[in-house]
């Protein structure tokens, strides 16, 4: 009768919260594009339970609207009963890839990222190195004026001109497996470094280390962490992502520190999803509770600590963008805004609908480039035409938000909240204050 | 016409991508926010503007094919199930907000265009959109028109028909009329309050021209926290008794306090409470004080057992979202529920909460209660667990109860969510065979061939033999 054959299924307890009132409609971004009930939350929630009640099959008007959600969780917020529409989502795709297997170019490419790549630190730094190689030989110069881009889509060859110059070592390398505390020592964290994180925003990791010591944290580094997992989750790929997150738990906590602290939504909201991931394990569910007892988003760490405002001048005009796994998955809205507001300098100034997705959705922007790509449009046409930096908490946000820049010939820099922070205590170090 | 010739020809008017025909692309659209059934629409179309409207009525018209509009499909009556095998029009993509008047007050929008956008759209200028539906976030105007929409504020600013002055529709043959316009006081019949609260069964409308409003230019809202029903209920009597008419008086008993807080709005309403009372005053701000201090009073004459004045706008913005998530809050405590809707004189509240308890005794299954309470609108909210056998067909019976004690007061089976298929059983409650049957001849007039929505609002013709008689008089 179920049509959900394999472990981890999405459960009536999860589905039967939904009593179908619509209220998620106009927060979903793919039901505004589309007006289609199937591509809306309730909508997708109604399907999931059609097919673990059997009465519809694992067929493509199935895995159409499970794989277009952009897993932003908007809906999360809008939902008068708290459906877990994320987590309904993420294991309905956990079914499908078992039904379904990707095979030929797909196949291969998940393979290769998401089994072979991601939760490999190594292969992650060489893939780095490689792109690194592009950027700085010459071939970037050569391949850019040979038109040799044009052959691939738009939406690829925008991604290439935006992507971050890679430095030359990952925030790994970099990085001691210990940063002392500067004064008196507060506490012990253990910072995750993650995979794009680590290799192509790198600094933003070494900024979050400084800002941690500065405000009396020793920073640790295990150096038996992986990639989160998240990735994967979204695509479906829940075997190897429990793999990974048996190695984060152990990593962690075997560290022993007293927080364990992220600065990226997407990569944050799975840390703090573990037990749902871990549930059917009988080894680590417990375990995943005491790792998922300590995560915290930065901006989310630094205020519930207590931080000490940075006395440096920062004097620019910025926007936030709610990344969508800060406010929607992990509800951190109002601390990311007052770490800016506290730095001298700043002014924020508000946008519209702040809190709805860009796009980027992990890798969504390469696997539907067709609904990215209007979301997107709608984004870039809320920025505040005077801001000059876009500020957001996640590196999926800040490639994606760098695209929009780009194409619509702005000017904005794209920065991490927690970098800003970071140039004002540097300025506080430069004046001597 | 067969199905294919049908996609091909409905592609041809809307465009390839706005059709949806394949058996299980449809399985979403198979109910609106009424559960209990659900049936394939034959096709879903998503014209863009009144032409493809028009256009797509008039093939559907020419084969015989039944019809319906649907907006958002939160709509709590079903009226947009497609028990038939209709085809589903959705005006989703036609909701645009096309002109603004501010000196006259009015403004003109598509039927997709969604209620609070509206007010959001002209807030700037300090103006709203009065009727507030709780679903408004998500609700259409459209909608509201077809289901005469109420909802907190309309005890004193009305329901959705005090607001629509005109519209333009495609009547069930493909012809496009305006009734109606952006002046009130058209002469002839009011056939445009006809219109209003027909649960789409006299066409299409494309257009809806409504009154907007100036902003109040002060607002208090009161929480009052009661330990009996009953004190709640008298509280809400003597306040109107008063004098006093408040922007919006709502109501909620021990059950749905227990759903509301374990939503995703919890107040922090204390565990053991039987009743909150939530009373908004607008208007001047002078007087406003001593009105408030007016309404604590009375509050505290019925024992309350803790009121207070809203401080902040948070606190305010809290209160009513907790307030208005009520029926989607209940998936938290029951996989299924099922929301009544019935009217009765506000006199008889507590009297009529007694015998809604009693049968909530009786049937063993537990019900909510969310009130438009100065309004007299109830909303019963009937938990039950449709996976139980024979749940379903109980929680159906006990609404059917419910309602009969709101007529048995003199009062009504809906006030704001209409009949759909619902409540068509429940009609006879109220109207004799004959009423129902010149009820019926009006919607022929509009519908001779019973193609746009049929056979919702009324009892099913094998079920009133007064009704068949006037339907096969055509």
């Amino acid at each position: 009768m179920n049509n959900f054959k394999w472990p981890d299924p999405p459960s009536v307890d999860k589905y039967s919260v939904c009593v179908h009132c619509g209220l998620c409609l106009q927060a979903c971004p793919t039901y505004l594009e589309t007006g289609n009930e199937a591509q809306s939350p309730r909508g997708r929630v109604d399907l999931i339970k059609a097919v673990s009640e059997g009465r519809m099959a694992i067929n493509e008007s199935f895995i159409d609207p499970v794989f277009r959600c952009l897993d932003c969780r908007a809906c999360e917020t809008a939902c008068p009963s708290g459906v877990q529409v994320g987590t309904l989502i993420e294991e309905a795709r956990g079914q499908i890839r078992q039904a379904e297997p990707l095979t030929g170019f797909k196949g291969m490419v998940s393979s290769v990222f998401l089994k072979g790549i991601f939760p490999n630190p190594g292969r992650l730094k060489a893939l780095g190195t490689l792109t690194r190689l592009y950027q700085k030989s010459g071939m970037r110069k050569l391949v850019r004026g040979t038109g040799a881009m044009r052959l691939l889509p738009r939406h690829l060859q925008d991604m290439e001109r935006v992507m971050p110059e890679v430095s030359a070592r990952t925030s790994r390398e970099v990085l001691p497996p210990l940063v002392p505390a500067i004064g008196e020592k507060r506490g012990s964290v253990g910072l995750i470094l993650g995979c794009v994180m680590d290799v192509l925003y790198a600094d933003i990791n070494l900024a979050t280390a400084r800002v941690l010591a500065r405000n009396g944290f020793d920073v640790m580094v295990p150096q038996a962490q992986t990639c989160c997992g998240a990735l994967q989750v979204h695509a479906g790929e829940r075997p190897t992502a429990k793999l990974m997150a048996r190695q984060n738990i152990d990593a962690f906590l075997e560290a022993g520190v007293d927080y364990i602290i992220i600065n990226a939504a997407g990569c944050g909201a799975t840390l703090k999803e573990y037990e749902d991931l871990m549930q059917s394990d009988q080894e680590y569910a417990h375990k995943a509770g005491q790792f998922v007892a300590k995560v915290r988003d930065i901006a989310e760490f630094l205020v519930e600590v207590g931080y000490e405002a940075p006395k440096g001048r920062v004097d620019v005009k910025v926007t936030y963008h709610d990344a969508c796994h800060l406010a929607h998955a992990q509800k951190v809205r109002t601390q990311p805004r007052q770490l800016l507001h506290s730095i001298p300098g700043v002014e924020l100034i508000e946008m519209r609908d702040s809190d709805v997705c860009c796009g980027s959705a992990g890798i969504y922007n390469l696997t539907h480039p067709d609904m990215a790509e209007p979301i997107l449009d709608k984004k870039m046409a809320n920025v505040p035409p005077e801001a000059e930096i876009l500020v957001m908490g996640n590196p999926g946000c800040m490639m994606q938000m760098s695209v929009g820049v780009h194409r619509k010939a702005m000017d904005q820099e794209v920065v991490h909240t927690i970098s800003l922070m970071d140039r004002a205590y540097e300025a506080e170090k430069r004046s001597g204050a | 016409m067969n199905q294919e010739q049908l996609v091909a020809e409905l592609k041809n008017i809307v465009g390839l991508k706005e059709v949806i025909h394949k058996p299980d692309d449809l399985i979403a659209y198979e109910c609106d926010g009424f559960t209990i059934v659900r049936a394939r629409p034959r096709a879903v179309v998503f014209p863009n503007n009144t032409d493809h409207v028009a256009a797509v009525v008039k093939l559907l018209h020419n084969n015989r094919i039944p019809f319906i509009p649907r907006g958002a499909g939160t709509g709590l009556s079903g009226g947009a199930t497609p028990i038939n095998g209709e085809v589903l029009i959705s005006l989703v993509k036609m909701n645009r907000l096309l002109s603004v008047d501010f000196k006259n007050r009015t403004a003109v929008v598509e039927p997709g265009h969604v209620n609070l956008k509206l007010t959001n759209a002209i807030a700037h200028e300090g103006y709203y959109y009065a009727p507030d539906p709780s679903s408004g976030m998500s609700c259409t105007i459209g909608g509201n028109v077809g289901e005469n929409a109420g909802g907190p504020h309309c005890l004193k600013y009305g329901v959705t028909s005090n607001h629509v002055l005109g519209v333009e529709m495609v009547l069930p043959d493909g012809e496009i009329v305006t009734l109606g316009g952006t002046v009130p006081d058209m002469p002839g019949y009011d056939v445009t309050g006809l219109i209003v609260g027909s649960e789409g069964t006299m066409g299409i409308v494309t257009k809806i021209f409504v009154r907007i409003l100036k902003k109040p230019q002060g607002v208090k809202t009161i929480v009052a926290l009661y330990d009996s029903v009953d004190d709640a209920s008298q509280t809400v009597s003597a306040i109107i008794a008063e004098g006093i008419i408040p922007g919006a008086l709502e109501m909620m008993d021990r059950v749905a306090i227990e759903g509301v807080e374990a939503g995703n709005y919890p107040v922090g309403y204390p565990k053991d409470l039987a009743a909150v009372l939530i009373i908004e005053l607008d208007g001047l701000t002078v007087g406003m004080e001593a009105m408030a201090e007016q309404i604590v009073d009375i509050c505290t004459q019925f024992h309350v057992r803790e009121v207070r004045v809203a401080q902040t706008d948070q606190e305010r913005t809290l209160w009513w979202a907790n307030r208005k998530t009520a029926f989607g809050a209940m998936g938290r405590i029951s996989p299924d529920y099922m929301v009544q809707d019935g009217v009765i004189p506000r006199s008889r509240l507590p009297e009529v909460l007694q015998r809604i308890s009693d049968i909530s005794v009786e049937s063993g299954l537990r019900i909510a209660n969310v009130f438009h309470a100065g309004d007299g609108n109830l909303h019963p909210l009937i938990l039950f667990n449709a996976a139980n056998p024979g749940e379903t067909e109980l929680a159906v019976r006990v609404g059917s109860e419910v309602l009969q004690v709101c007529a048995d007061v003199g009062g009504s089976i809906t006030g704001e969510h209409g009949v759909g298929i619902e409540k068509q059983r429940d009609m006879i409650k109220i109207f004799t065979p004959e009423e129902i049957a010149a009820q019926v001849e009006v919607m022929r007039v509009f519908n001779p061939h019973n193609l746009c929505n049929p056979d919702k609002l009324f009892p099913k013709p094998s079920r009133c033999v007064e009704v068949k008689r006037a339907a096969h008089t055509h």
